[in-house]
């Protein structure tokens, strides 16, 4: 039974051949292949993972832009709110301004037009009482020019007196 | 589930591999029929080597002395391979322990040399045999010699190594870009035994450290499966087809196991948990478990060395077949035969090379599981 019984001889070479093989495959085969396996399976990991965190980071970034743009469009709404309010108290106030001058300068032309009124009646008043004196001047030089005239005016005065 | 399947596959395997060696069985007999039917023809008239089946199929499987490559006619054409013996009787052999010399010395069995000879005698048949001075076979010397097992190994081992080195320094030159040539090949098979293989059955804590082991076992089995069907010389040594080797690869990875093997391990072997009556006065767990841990090494040889030895004497038969109906019928018969009997071959052949590859994955599979056994946390 050859086939069946093992042969001390070959138990010997396999038993060496096989302990060198297995020695050289694990030092300078498997370690190093192994190794690089690992080595490319982290470094796809890591790539995949920088991939998603720089979606997530572009994601971001998006997210961050429209709310800046979002931002900027509620600032522009809050600037154009407040320059139309600005606008209507200017124009507001200008229109106030406006009528207080318009007051003013009614007022103090209608005090002119007092004082010029004030003056002017006065003037007339100087006038008319000049020209009454120039006439009752006249007058009294015409009246006064008879005798009996004179002692008309200056009974007339006496009976005033004596009224009194 | 698996274990089902797998022991169903088994089955079927073993009744193909029994039906198989029922032909081999049927092939003797018809020759010996047609040897003796043709008798009174052939023994005055064609003088030739009579056509011995079963020494055929047996001399392709078994090991020997140098490499036989073809014969033609009655001279055969063989590579010479080196004998190395150690005798503990120095005067037989001209004062000398160790002998060296290469197997054409002699000459296909037929001379002996320094006091030795290939035996033909019934108990050492195609062993190397001492003689004393009178002739008589007297025992056996130490026997080192490099047989053709012996230098199919060594082949391809060297084969296994310039390539898996060559891997390594293209890996080391590629270093960072998309594999390539070769290492498309290797890479796949490598995370095969590591993701397939290796981390479901050791675990993903302590796989790392087997990963050498489980590689140079599946390749090594792998490279001397596919070297076995390629027929001619440097290749086609039945190495996995040898129970020594497959022997020596059982125990390396029963040495293994048996190093890594934990408290747990050793504990469920010799004080299992079981009622104390079991493990008392007859130790019949610890009996048990052991015989188990002898079964797992045994089982891993035979199934190796069986799928591999019927592969090869399956497609030797099939060849042979032309040569039964040559000398049953004549001539025209084995040539009429031969088609058949090489599309078979080459279908056996081509199921030869799924079976090498099925085997080194069994091989390594369960060497993965023991050692996952070996190592499992008690829970």
């Amino acid at each position: 039974m050859g086939l069946v019984t093992p042969n001390p001889g070959t138990i010997f070479w396999m038993v060496i051949i096989f302990g060198i093989v297995l020695f050289i495959l694990r030092k300078f085969a498997w370690k190093p292949i192994l190794n690089a396996l690992k080595d490319r399976e982290e470094s796809i990991a890591s790539a995949l993972n920088l991939a998603e965190e720089a979606k997530k980071e572009v994601a971001g970034l998006k997210a961050e832009n429209e709310k800046v743009m979002a931002d900027a469009r509620r600032e522009k709404e809050i600037i154009l709110k407040e320059a139309r309010k600005i606008k209507d108290k200017i124009i507001a106030e200008a229109k106030q301004k406006a009528n207080l001058e318009t007051q003013k300068a009614i007022e103090s032309a209608r005090v002119q037009i007092q004082n010029e009124k004030t003056s002017a009646v006065n003037d007339i008043k100087k006038q008319v009482a000049e020209l009454s004196l120039l006439i009752a001047e006249k007058v009294v030089k015409k009246e006064l020019s008879s005798k009996s005239e004179q002692e008309k005016l200056v009974d007339g005065l006496i009976d005033d007196i004596k009224l009194n | 589930m698996w274990a089902l399947v797998k022991h169903f596959r088994t089955m079927l395997k073993l009744s193909v591999r029994i039906l198989l060696i029922f032909i081999l069985g049927l092939a003797v007999s018809f020759e010996v029929k047609a040897s003796k039917e043709n008798e009174p023809l052939h023994s005055d008239s064609l003088i030739k080597e009579e056509f011995n089946t079963g020494r055929f199929i047996i001399e392709h499987v078994m090991d020997s002395y140098d490499w036989h490559v073809v014969s033609l006619g009655t001279t055969h054409i063989s590579i010479p391979l080196p004998i190395i013996l150690y005798s503990k009787n120095p005067d037989l052999h001209g004062g000398k322990n160790f002998h060296v010399f290469m197997s054409n010395k002699f000459n296909h069995a037929h001379n002996d040399y320094r006091g030795f000879r290939i035996s033909h005698s019934h108990e050492n048949d195609g062993k190397i045999v001492e003689l004393d001075q009178h002739g008589n076979e007297i025992g056996k010397p130490l026997d080192f010699s490099i047989t053709k097992v012996v230098a199919g190994i060594f082949f391809s081992a060297l084969l296994l190594v310039v390539m898996l080195t060559h891997v390594v320094r293209k890996l080391n030159k590629n270093k960072g870009k998309a594999p390539k040539g070769i290492q498309n090949l290797l890479e796949p098979v490598v995370l095969f035994i590591r993701d397939q293989i290796a981390k479901p059955a050791i675990g993903e804590k302590k796989y790392e450290k087997f990963m050498p082991f489980l590689l140079t076992m599946f390749f090594f089995i792998l490279i001397n499966n596919l070297m076995g069907l390629i027929p001619f010389p440097p290749f086609g040594a039945n190495v996995t087809g040898n129970i020594a080797v497959t022997m020596v690869l059982a125990l390396f990875t029963f040495f293994v196991t048996s190093i890594n093997g934990n408290k747990h391990y050793w504990k469920e072997i010799y004080n299992p948990d079981v009622p104390w009556w079991l493990k008392f006065p007859v130790p019949l767990m610890p009996i048990v478990e052991f015989s188990g841990v002898i079964t797992k090494p045994f089982v891993l040889m035979v199934r190796l060395f069986a799928n591999m030895l019927a592969g090869h004497m399956i497609v030797t038969v099939f060849i042979s077949l032309i040569f039964i109906f040559a000398s049953l019928y004549g001539p025209l018969a084995g040539l009429a035969v031969s088609p058949v009997s090489i599309l078979f071959s080459v279908f056996i052949l081509l199921l030869d090379v799924l079976v090498s590859l099925i085997q080194s994955y069994v091989f390594t599979l369960l060497s993965a599981i023991y050692f996952g056994m070996a190592t499992a946390e008690h829970h």
